[in-house]
């Protein structure tokens, strides 16, 4: 029987919880820094835990378009992954990556494979930092990447959260002026316990 | 004046004409819209995943495609409604990544109008229209009063079912 329930996390919990997104956030922060060469300043990650009900409004409206970067997580502990960008930030930041104009047009093909390399590398970073706070191995798999409306999205996240919960648990992190950044990490249900098993809760 | 009720993931709502209901975004997760086309009542449901039994987590009923339009069904009888003369439409059920890693929520979109069909079918409630599967999220507005559905996605026309 596992530990967790997410319907009734305690404070504790929530504070681990916190601190790994704190950890992962400023690594990937500093990931994006070096790949874009800018200077990223990161705001401290808030973490929340959300009816489903309440998921789409989160990030500006289930309607609202996000790009989305989906992973799985394999090693010690397994489960999956995903960061979240409102479409603004994405072209801002393919457009930094890739030196060109920001524009209001679709991304084409080759910006949309620059914006999952950026995800790749952000989530990487998170997810290595986990790994060294855990001391466990932690390998990511190659992303997928959705542009299109947050509801969509995130139901994804939210079906891996309802096999065990009515909750969501999302992790949100501002880099720099209106680059807004959104981490969902997904353990299974016994990797959950490993974890924080493993910081020593 | 009409009101258009908003429909979260993993609930449903009913109504009766004129108004309407909405769910927006759908992604893997399936609105089955269900009408008395003499009545005029109707509703909405957003279900998540397709089966109560498999799961431990299982106290939100309206989270399951079996549970869900069950309910679905009965709270629209408890408001006049003929189980007889239901109708049903039914679109979402999307496949938003591809990752091969993690077949089981790759494949939910699908398992979700399966097992969505397959509850309507047990009910005896006939499909008359659906917009399912593929890789996009769909926004979804029905009318108990028309039976109309109009599903809007990104970057697409509307479909009217």
């Amino acid at each position: 029987m596992s530990k967790i329930d997410l319907n009734a996390v305690n404070a504790e919990y929530f504070d681990v919880l916190q601190e790994i997104g704190n950890i992962g956030a400023g690594n990937a922060a500093t990931a994006l820094a070096h790949m874009l060469n800018i200077r990223v300043d990161m705001s401290v990650p808030q973490v929340k835990l959300l009816e489903f009900s309440e998921v789409g409004s989160i990030l500006g409206g289930e309607e609202q378009i996000l790009a989305g970067v989906y992973l799985s997580v394999n090693g010690d502990i397994t489960g999956s992954m995903m960061f979240l960008l409102k479409k603004e930030s994405a072209r801002k930041l393919v457009s930094l990556l890739m030196k060109t104009e920001e524009t209001d047009d679709e991304l084409n093909e080759i910006e949309k494979s620059a914006l999952q390399e950026i995800g790749n590398i952000i989530t990487a970073s998170y997810l290595n930092s986990l790994s060294t706070l855990t001391n466990m191995t932690i390998s990511p798999s190659v992303p997928s990447l959705s542009i299109d409306m947050a509801g969509a999205i995130l139901s994804v996240p939210a079906i891996e959260f309802g096999f065990m919960s009515d909750k969501l648990l999302l992790i949100q992190t501002e880099f720099s002026d209106g680059l807004d950044g959104f981490f969902i990490l997904i353990p299974d249900m016994e990797s959950y316990d490993k974890i924080l098993g493993a910081i020593g809760l | 004046m009409s009101e258009i009720l908003k429909v979260g993931m993993a609930d449903l709502k009913v109504c009766k004409s004129p108004d309407g209901l909405t769910t927006l975004g759908l992604g893997s997760c399936v609105g089955v819209a269900i009408r008395d086309p003499i009545t005029k009542i109707g509703g909405l449901a957003h279900v998540m995943l397709p089966d109560s039994t498999k799961i431990k987590s299982n106290s939100n009923r309206y989270k399951f495609a079996d549970t869900g339009i069950q309910d679905l069904v009965d709270t629209l009888v408890s408001m006049g409604a003929s189980k007889s003369r239901m109708q049903a439409k039914i679109a979402g059920g999307a496949q938003m990544f591809t990752l091969e890693t993690r077949p089981n929520t790759v494949r939910v979109g699908d398992m979700n109008v399966a097992a969505s069909k397959a509850k309507l079918k047990e009910l005896g409630i006939p499909i008359l229209a659906e917009d399912t599967g593929l890789n996009y999220g769909r926004t979804v507005i029905f009318y108990p009063e028309t039976g109309v559905m109009t599903v809007r996605s990104v970057g697409k026309e509307d479909k009217i079912l």
